[in-house]
């Protein structure tokens, strides 16, 4: 791996590998084609409550 | 007062995406003797919808964000019960869930990157509410992002592409459901060869139908960026357009670039303008509805997507054949009267508005191209994908269900005389939409309207274009070869 290369660059060359947050469907579709994918089982944070993820954020968890 | 009876539960702690919650609310709706049928996260915009359905009793009110709502309404206790029975058996079932093999997934970004620590792209897809903070936390993290969420405020978007650009990161979206990066299709896109024409789109549909035209006449993509729909707005400024022309400009394997977006803010054209002027490279412009503007000796501006394909590559731009009129007038039924466009795609609603704009006939459209709209004709053009049709339903290309009904009544309306309609296909988009379309023709005599069809696709999508063409003609339906073909024939029906 080139470390002189951008992060932008590194991606266009190949090969994506991808975390897939959210819906299932888009990390079932890279597993078909042959793409490293990481599928992260996502809920709102703190139950949904943005004061308590607002705080979180501040205390940089 | 809305007859039979209605009722909910309630799932606390159990988190499904809209999408898995959406197809297993379709499966609900089509049991015989339910009216309606709902299943929801708790959130407070949700809960409006229930309000609005009338399904929100005192339990659903009380569900949080984390909690599943089943709501339905049937017309009597046994269709009630089997709703629920089939709600709950989805619930349990695979396609409910997303699990790995081991039965387990990360939880976070965090403990996704240690499972995956060369990782290089984040893609989210949270509800809006939420998705700026998963992009942030992924852009500083060091990974690019194609957040494919809506709902996102402009503030946010900004901030996030300010924060990308200065870490040298792509920020494709929000509102970006369509990308192929270096060959793999992310989000709603198709199966296209690789070659060395490089798209960047602030446009889902406007990126696959060129992408699709290009490969169906034997040519390939490098790279299709999205950008997300106001990228080029006033506000953002082009900020990820201008990082996609940065790297392409950069990447070995892209020749020719292809530009697609709704008309740009002004400034923000003139500052791409002056960006693609330092490009080595050959640019095509499409910006649907846009004046003639000054551009550059590298590059072209092309009034549709046909015509943008045609000009990155020779071949995917050609005139729809004369057969396709000819099928058309060759048709029993209705041709005379006026045109209704079903859109699933705002990009091919928008081509079809410039053809029938340049042949000089005036519609009503939702969601019009500039100079267009408002007009008395009675020709309508309908994207299906606008937010006044999405809110709390899945987009047609997901589920083309949503266009059964506009679809039977323009069918059955004897002031209709051809219905334009287009069928996307690809990664991420229904198995089947040429049946579901099939399956409603079918219920029409042979005094309907004539129905003309594109379909944006490949023969190496899941769904198999040329299966689907084959579906369309069966059921009667006039497939055109492009969507600017299905405009154009539409318009000399018109015409003839």
């Amino acid at each position: 791996m080139d470390d002189r290369k951008d992060p932008i660059q590194k991606l266009l060359d190949g090969p994506v590998s991808v975390v897939n947050i959210g819906l299932a469907q888009f990390a079932r579709t890279l597993e078909g084609e042959g793409v490293a994918v990481v599928q992260v089982d996502w809920s709102p944070p703190a139950g949904g409550d943005r004061r308590l993820i607002d705080l979180l954020d501040k205390l940089g968890a | 007062m809305t007859a039979g009876v209605a009722a909910t539960r309630t799932r606390a702690g159990f988190y499904l995406d809209s999408v898995a919650l959406m197809r297993i609310s379709q499966a609900v709706q089509d049991i015989a003797g339910v009216s309606a049928a709902s299943l929801m996260m708790g959130s407070p915009s949700n809960k409006e919808l229930l309000r609005d359905a009338g399904l929100l009793d005192a339990d659903a009110e009380a569900a949080g964000p984390n909690d599943l709502v089943i709501a339905v309404r049937a017309d009597d206790g046994d269709a009630l019960r089997a709703a629920f029975e089939t709600a709950e058996a989805a619930l349990r079932g695979p396609a409910a869930s997303g699990r790995g093999e081991a039965g387990w997934n990360p939880r976070s970004l965090e403990t996704g990157l240690r499972a995956l620590p060369g990782a290089n792209l984040a893609i989210v897809s949270v509800p809006g509410d939420f998705a700026a903070r998963e992009a942030r936390r992924a852009l500083e993290r060091g990974l690019n992002v194609m957040l494919f969420s809506d709902n996102v405020a402009l503030a946010e978007e900004v901030a996030l592409k300010t924060l990308a650009r200065g870490r040298g990161l792509l920020m494709m979206g929000p509102d970006c459901g369509t990308a192929i990066l270096a060959g793999a299709p992310i989000g709603f896109a198709n199966a296209v060869p690789r070659g060395d024409i490089g798209l960047i789109a602030a446009s889902g549909t406007g990126l696959q139908e060129v992408a699709c035209l290009i490969a169906r006449a034997g040519g390939g993509i490098s790279h299709g960026i999205g950008v997300g729909g106001r990228d080029l707005g006033a506000a953002v400024g082009g900020a990820a357009t201008l990082s996609a022309i940065d790297a392409l400009d950069r990447d070995g394997a892209t020749r020719r670039v292809v530009l697609i977006s709704k008309p740009p803010d002004p400034e923000t054209a003139k500052r791409i303008a002056d960006r693609i002027a330092a490009s080595p490279k050959r640019f095509t412009l499409c910006c649907i509805g846009m004046e003639p503007m000054d551009l550059p000796g590298n590059a072209r501006q092309a009034a549709t997507l046909r015509e943008a394909a045609g000009d990155a590559f020779a071949g995917a731009g050609v005139a729809e054949p004369e057969r396709t009129l000819e099928a058309a007038l060759g048709r029993p039924g209705r041709k005379r009267g006026t045109v209704r466009g079903l859109f699933s795609g705002g990009s091919l609603c928008a081509e079809a508005q410039a053809v029938l704009m340049s042949a000089g006939i005036r519609f009503f459209s939702n969601v019009p191209i500039p100079g267009a709209g408002g007009a008395e004709s009675g020709h309508r053009l309908i994207d299906l994908g606008a937010d006044e049709y999405t809110r709390g339903r899945p987009h047609p290309m997901i589920e083309p269900a949503v266009r059964d009904r506009p679809l039977a009544k323009a069918l059955a309306d004897p002031e209709v005389g051809v219905v334009l309609v287009d069928v996307v296909v690809g990664h991420g988009a229904h198995e089947d939409p040429a049946g579901r379309l099939a399956a409603v023709l079918a219920a029409h005599g042979r005094e309907a309207p004539v129905v003309i069809a594109s379909v944006c696709g490949t023969d190496e999508d899941p769904q198999n274009r040329s299966a689907q063409v084959e579906a369309l003609r069966d059921a009667g339906v006039v497939v055109a070869e492009s969507n600017a073909g299905a405009a154009e024939t539409a318009a000399a029906l018109l015409a003839g």
